[in-house]
């Protein structure tokens, strides 16, 4: 897993990859899972109005996963900081109003990345396939990218002293994870640098 | 813009706890991004010039404070404007809160 963005010779602020088939079903595999964990949201049943799910409110309570936690947070109050009536209220109120249209962008940048990813055939011989995305879908793909990263995060419970989980033995069931979490990084890292000017 | 870090837990008495939930209409509101050991230095600070339209040099400062002091208020206006922006916050993924400036 070594593949990492460059700015594209062919696409106005566009950006190049070459994935190779191992890379191109890590990536496609974990975004899988971030979709599911993501969900659905609350779609109407099909014979709803279509309108009603941009009319439908959102929950008000925060998901109880860490990891979806992290990814839909509270408006009111930040980490670590008590939580009074007024800030607990006025929360709820914004992820009601917000939390749905949040679900369902971030569903969108992952089906975005699991659609490029379905589009690549790698190339017999060197096995790899070439990925050119125009910087829209460089934003999807960023924005997937960190959801994904945040997820793992917490699934590993990366926090600001977290040096160890960088030297685990090849042993240690959560290495190949670690490994894909490092990867994710300087992918979007090297992202970023093709979407700076 | 000049960082100001505003202490949250500050204890309350039941009747100023009360008053606070009518804001004070003069009083601005401001947007707090908060620190994560998961987001990227350069990516938060790419959400800071890509957003906000922050020049590089104050979308860095800005990503500093929230790296080495926990927090930093990144704009401030009416308490509609700050909700757009903490739920574009969390779009991109960073935990950002509104709260008025006191």
């Amino acid at each position: 897993m070594a593949a990492q963005f460059e700015p594209s010779p062919r696409v106005r602020g566009g950006a190049v990859i070459a994935l190779d088939e191992l890379e191109i079903s890590i990536l496609r595999s974990l975004t899988v899972q971030l979709l599911e964990l993501i969900g659905p949201g609350d779609e109407p049943e099909a014979d709803d109005d279509p309108l009603a799910e941009l009319f439908a409110d959102g929950p008000s309570e925060p998901p109880s996963d860490p990891a979806l936690a992290r990814l839909f947070p509270d408006a009111y109050t930040g980490p670590g900081e008590r939580q009074d009536r007024a800030a607990r209220e006025a929360g709820a109120e914004f992820r009601r109003f917000t939390e749905t249209e949040l679900r369902s962008r971030k569903r969108g940048d992952g089906l975005a990345v699991v659609h490029a990813l379905d589009t690549l055939e790698p190339a017999e011989g060197s096995g790899a396939a070439v990925l050119t995305l125009a910087p829209a879908e460089s934003r999807r793909w960023l924005g997937a990218l960190n959801d994904l990263r945040l997820t793992i995060g917490a699934r590993l419970e990366v926090d600001e002293d977290t040096d160890d989980l960088y030297r685990l033995p090849d042993s240690d069931p959560r290495k190949p994870l670690v490994m894909a979490y490092l990867w994710l990084g300087a992918l979007q890292e090297s992202l970023i640098e093709t979407l700076l000017p | 813009m000049e960082p100001v870090t505003v202490p949250l837990e500050i204890e309350r008495t039941e009747a100023s706890e009360a008053a606070e939930a009518v804001p004070e209409p003069d009083v601005p509101w401001v947007t707090v991004v908060h620190n994560d050991p998961v987001n990227l230095m350069s990516y938060v600070t790419y959400v800071f010039q890509a957003y906000f339209g922050y020049p590089k040099d104050t979308a860095h400062r800005l990503m500093l404070d929230v790296h080495h002091k926990g927090r930093a208020i990144v704009s401030s206006g009416t308490r509609e404007e700050m909700e757009r922006d903490v739920q574009a916050m969390h779009g991109y993924g960073l935990w950002a809160t509104l709260q008025q400036e006191r």
